[in-house]
């Protein structure tokens, strides 16, 4: 690098940033497209039943559908509060 | 046989209707008979593109439900033979394209037609999925710009898996892309996606690129397809185009700054 270059350093073109962001989101939008369209239901399911029990937000549980040489896999990560608290339950149930 | 062609984009104003016109009339001029349907129902613009409004007697949505038939909604271009219009209707109700009725209209389109042009509406609802349904070919109408290429991309998605030839697992749908307002000047400075990088990001064979140019306006304005104006850089493109999609081998043109001479520079100015 110049020193002229480091006083004045170039922008990037736009077009390459386009590019770019372009590729990114695209990535994500693909491989979205390429799940199971029972994915974000069973996804709704699951966090209603985890949450009946472990006080956990929305985001907290993800699924996934990926795939390992020749067998698909179903990831189901459940990310714990750190003290997981059991959710109180009314004296009667 | 005859050859269901979609002009498609998700994104609205990239220059589907304009594309549409001007493929249609190629594909006529070259000797194929051919008609384009406006799939835009209740945005009806092909007819003034097309510069047909005032022969509209009857429509799509007509024929659909029976209030008339085939022959009585067709017009007739009255520039071009072997050219035929299909307009769609006005009427609000976004549904009015049914499923059986317009399965019925492209078979009998299909007898009659070599190739059958669907100009299709923005967006991913009803109109648009209707009009990319019965396609063999898809033009995928992009812009040099992120959100028409992210829109493409969507459309793409879609194509593979909502047309017939997805749900009937028949050979896919053919795709061809078209860059259309190319501006190789702002490409050369670096304020403009290049036909490499839409092409890369794509991944979608290249049809044709057709540079930005102020007949496209002038062509629209008079209600002419722009494919007809000789002095036109669109026109020489989309003429390009055509070629290519009936298989001939033409060079790219219009994707390099255009080399001024001293002369052109100076008198070019006021013609262009």
């Amino acid at each position: 690098m110049s020193l002229f270059d480091f006083f004045f350093p170039k922008k990037p073109p736009s077009a390459s940033i386009a590019k770019e962001r372009l590729q990114l989101v695209l990535a994500h939008e693909r491989a979205d497209r390429d799940s199971p369209d029972f994915l974000p239901r069973m996804q709704k399911e699951l966090l209603a039943v985890v949450a009946k029990y472990i006080a956990i937000k929305d985001d907290m549980l993800r699924v996934s559908l990926g795939k390992e040489g020749n067998t698909s896999v179903l990831e189901i990560n459940v990310e714990m509060p750190s003290a997981a608290k059991p959710v109180k339950r009314a004296a009667n149930a | 046989m005859s050859k269901v062609i979609v002009v498609t984009s998700g994104k609205g104003g990239v220059g589907k209707t304009t594309t549409s016109a001007a493929f249609a009339a190629g594909l006529a001029l070259r000797g194929h008979k051919t008609v384009v349907i406006d799939f835009d129902v209740g945005l009806r613009n092909l007819d003034l593109v097309m510069g047909c409004e005032r022969r509209v007697v009857f429509d799509f949505i007509n024929v659909i439900n029976g209030d008339a038939n085939l022959q009585q909604a067709l017009i007739r271009d009255k520039r071009i033979e072997n050219l035929y219009i299909f307009p769609t209707s006005q009427t609000r109700d976004k549904e009015a394209l049914k499923r059986e009725g317009v399965e019925k209209v492209m078979e009998l389109l299909r007898r009659d037609f070599e190739y059958i042009v669907c100009d299709s509406p923005a967006g991913i609802e009803h109109g648009a999925l209707t009009a990319l349904y019965h396609a063999d070919s898809a033009i995928i109408v992009t812009n040099p710009e992120v959100s028409s290429v992210r829109d493409s991309d969507r459309i793409i998605g879609i194509l593979a898996a909502k047309s017939r030839r997805a749900e009937r697992r028949e050979k896919p749908v053919e795709e061809h892309l078209l860059l259309t307002r190319y501006s190789p000047e702002r490409v050369k400075k670096g304020e403009m996606l290049s036909v490499e990088d839409v092409t890369e990001i794509l991944s979608v064979p290249l049809l044709g690129v057709i540079p930005e140019s102020a007949t496209v306006l002038k062509a629209s304005n008079t209600g002419m397809p722009v494919i007809l104006d000789p002095e036109s850089p669109a026109g020489r493109a989309y003429e390009d185009a055509v070629a290519r999609f009936v298989g001939e081998q033409r060079e790219m043109r219009f994707v390099m700054p255009e080399r001024k001479s001293l002369l052109r520079g100076w008198f070019g100015r006021a013609a262009s």
